[in-house]
């Protein structure tokens, strides 16, 4: 880890001088049901850097990624990425910002009776014209690159399987493989190995930190393990409750700010169960 | 227990109840409006003409002559409901790639309510389909067998203009209707609209739609044998003969092979349906 550390950082304080690959300055984010999911977030991350977000359940991890990812718009605040302010631009203009912003999803959404050699195509979608897309819908033009990139997932033999036949962590890896082809110049992960053992787990982060070092990407990955968030990536960003908590060098995180981080009152003491109230707002309209 | 869930009764329990009771409501006056009366049918003097009118079906034709006649006007029926589903076709999936929401970029970062404005351009497509399917393909052959003489020419127009708003609108809400998580992840991967569409909407559609089309076909294949009636060609112009000169074993010969037709059409989409959903 400290190895992994020392030669990471010359790296990291070098494009720390250059421009910044995002930053947020006092961002909020309010969903349609008046829910505060980000409340006044500042945050730099520099080209090339390699940064964990943790943080409880529903502190606003997703949130936030779906920002970077241009998903979402913020209600409030300035917000920048790769260079330009994706709400200032023309529809045409973000679509193409969206190109090199690739968010691996924690449920990856593919479509269950796709082959995962298609599904892993899609993710160059953002440059490929219209034509090239449809034709490769029907006979794939580039097998060999889909096949290299599963290849270092360990999942070559994959192929030609049906997304609806692979396990939960299979189809983790097939996202991660989507989002690698799209060789984005920023790579969003939202919870990438929650699905895979501890083994695969920490074998996928490897292969999505080394690929992002290869094509000088900057990497962001929520995690719910924060032992793997520690040890894989240099910076750490805690959120709760829709803020930063703190952001700092993974090697002088204590226990003690990962206890307030993750102190829990409700379920304290008696294990009350509520149902939350998204939940019961859901339910009716189904 | 402690879950106040379970305290509180069923909330949708209330306005299911509302529901039943309103579509009670509604079906009396439907019922008497209609003056649907099922005594009339075992009424003793109407039984006995349909019974006349029947007996004269047995046997179905079946003499060299008539079976090369029925083949003649069965393909003329087949190629008049094929062509009518290609134009139709050809119009219904620009038209469904215009209306649906499904495909909407700024619907991607509103929670998958698209602009006011953008809806603003879905509609007149909307509306463009909703003009094309309440006139009823029977109207528009009369309208066509005026214009382009009887014939098969106007069964066809006729079914291409129904049907094309018919498989436009139901197209563009499967679009709607398939899980909309992978097309907003490709457009927010930079995709456009048809590149989404091509690889996150088309492989959950697929069956749906396939079963949808043959189903469209089969019905206008009957709908074909109606027009047929009013000079539009095919198996319903010979029916409308062979029913003029009271030829009852011609009639039956023309329905079992309507029977088949549609036999097949089942078939088939329970073909591509194995394959497809």
């Amino acid at each position: 880890m400290s190895v992994s550390m020392l030669s990471s950082s010359p790296r990291t304080s070098l494009t720390n001088q250059t421009e910044p690959a995002l930053s947020l300055s006092g961002v909020s984010y309010c969903h349609a049901n008046g829910h505060v999911a980000l409340r006044d977030v500042d945050l730099q991350i520099a080209k090339g850097e390699r940064v964990a977000l943790i943080g409880p359940s529903g502190a606003g991890k997703t949130t936030l990624l779906r920002l970077l990812a241009t998903h979402v718009q913020p209600s409030n605040g300035e917000l920048e990425l790769l260079g330009c302010q994706p709400w200032t631009l023309s529809v045409g203009a973000r679509q193409k910002l969206r190109g090199r912003i690739g968010l691996i999803h924690q449920a990856p959404p593919l479509p269950p009776r796709q082959r995962v050699i298609t599904s892993v195509l899609a993710g160059r979608l953002g440059h490929w014209s219209l034509g090239r897309s449809l034709l490769s819908l029907v006979y794939p033009l580039d097998k060999n690159g889909v096949a290299e990139v599963l290849g270092k997932l360990d999942l070559a033999d994959k192929l030609y399987e049906r997304c609806d036949q692979l396990s939960g962590g299979q189809l983790q890896r097939v996202g991660i493989a989507r989002a690698l082809y799209q060789s984005p110049t920023l790579m969003l992960a939202d919870e990438p190995v929650s699905a895979m053992d501890p083994v695969l787990a920490a074998y996928s982060l490897n292969v999505l930190k080394r690929e992002a070092t290869r094509c000088q990407a900057t990497l962001i990955a929520s995690l719910h393990a924060v032992e793997l968030a520690l040890e894989h990536f240099p910076r750490v960003i805690a959120v709760r409750d829709g803020r930063i908590l703190f952001d700092k060098a993974s090697n002088t995180v204590t226990p003690g700010e990962l206890d307030a981080l993750y102190a829990n009152d409700q379920l304290e003491g008696f294990a009350r169960v509520e149902p939350t109230p998204s939940q019961s707002l859901h339910i009716p309209r189904c | 227990m402690l879950n106040p869930a379970l305290t509180q009764r069923d909330p949708a329990a209330r306005s299911r109840l509302l529901l039943t009771l309103v579509a009670l409501a509604l079906l009396w006056p439907g019922l008497s409006l209609s003056e649907l009366d099922l005594s009339v049918l075992v009424d003793g003097s109407n039984a006995d003409t349909m019974g006349a009118f029947l007996s004269g079906f047995w046997p179905p034709a079946h003499d060299t002559e008539f079976l090369l006649l029925l083949g003649r006007a069965t393909l003329e029926t087949l190629a008049i409901a094929t062509a009518g589903m290609a134009l139709a076709l050809a119009v219904a999936i620009p038209c469904a790639l215009l209306a649906t929401r499904a495909l909407s970029i700024s619907a991607l970062s509103r929670g998958g309510r698209p602009h006011w404005w953008a809806q603003a351009v879905r509609w007149p497509v909307r509306g463009l389909l909703i003009l094309l399917r309440s006139v009823p393909e029977i109207v528009w052959a009369l309208l066509f067998v005026r214009a382009v003489g009887l014939g098969p020419t106007a069964g066809v127009l006729a079914i291409a203009i129904t049907y094309a708003g018919m498989l436009g609108k139901v197209y563009a809400e499967i679009f709607e209707s398939v899980d909309p998580l992978p097309t907003r992840a490709l457009i927010g991967a930079g995709g456009s609209r048809l590149q989404a569409f091509a690889y996150g909407v088309l492989p959950q559609a697929t069956g749906e739609m396939l079963s949808y089309t043959v189903y469209r076909w089969e019905c206008a294949i009957r709908a074909s044998v109606v027009m047929g009636f009013v000079g539009a060609g095919g198996l319903g112009q010979q029916m409308d003969l062979s029913m003029r000169m009271f030829a009852g074993g011609e009639v039956a010969s023309m329905l079992l092979t309507f029977l088949l037709l549609v036999l097949l059409a089942d078939l088939f989409s329970q073909l591509l349906r194995r394959r497809f959903v």
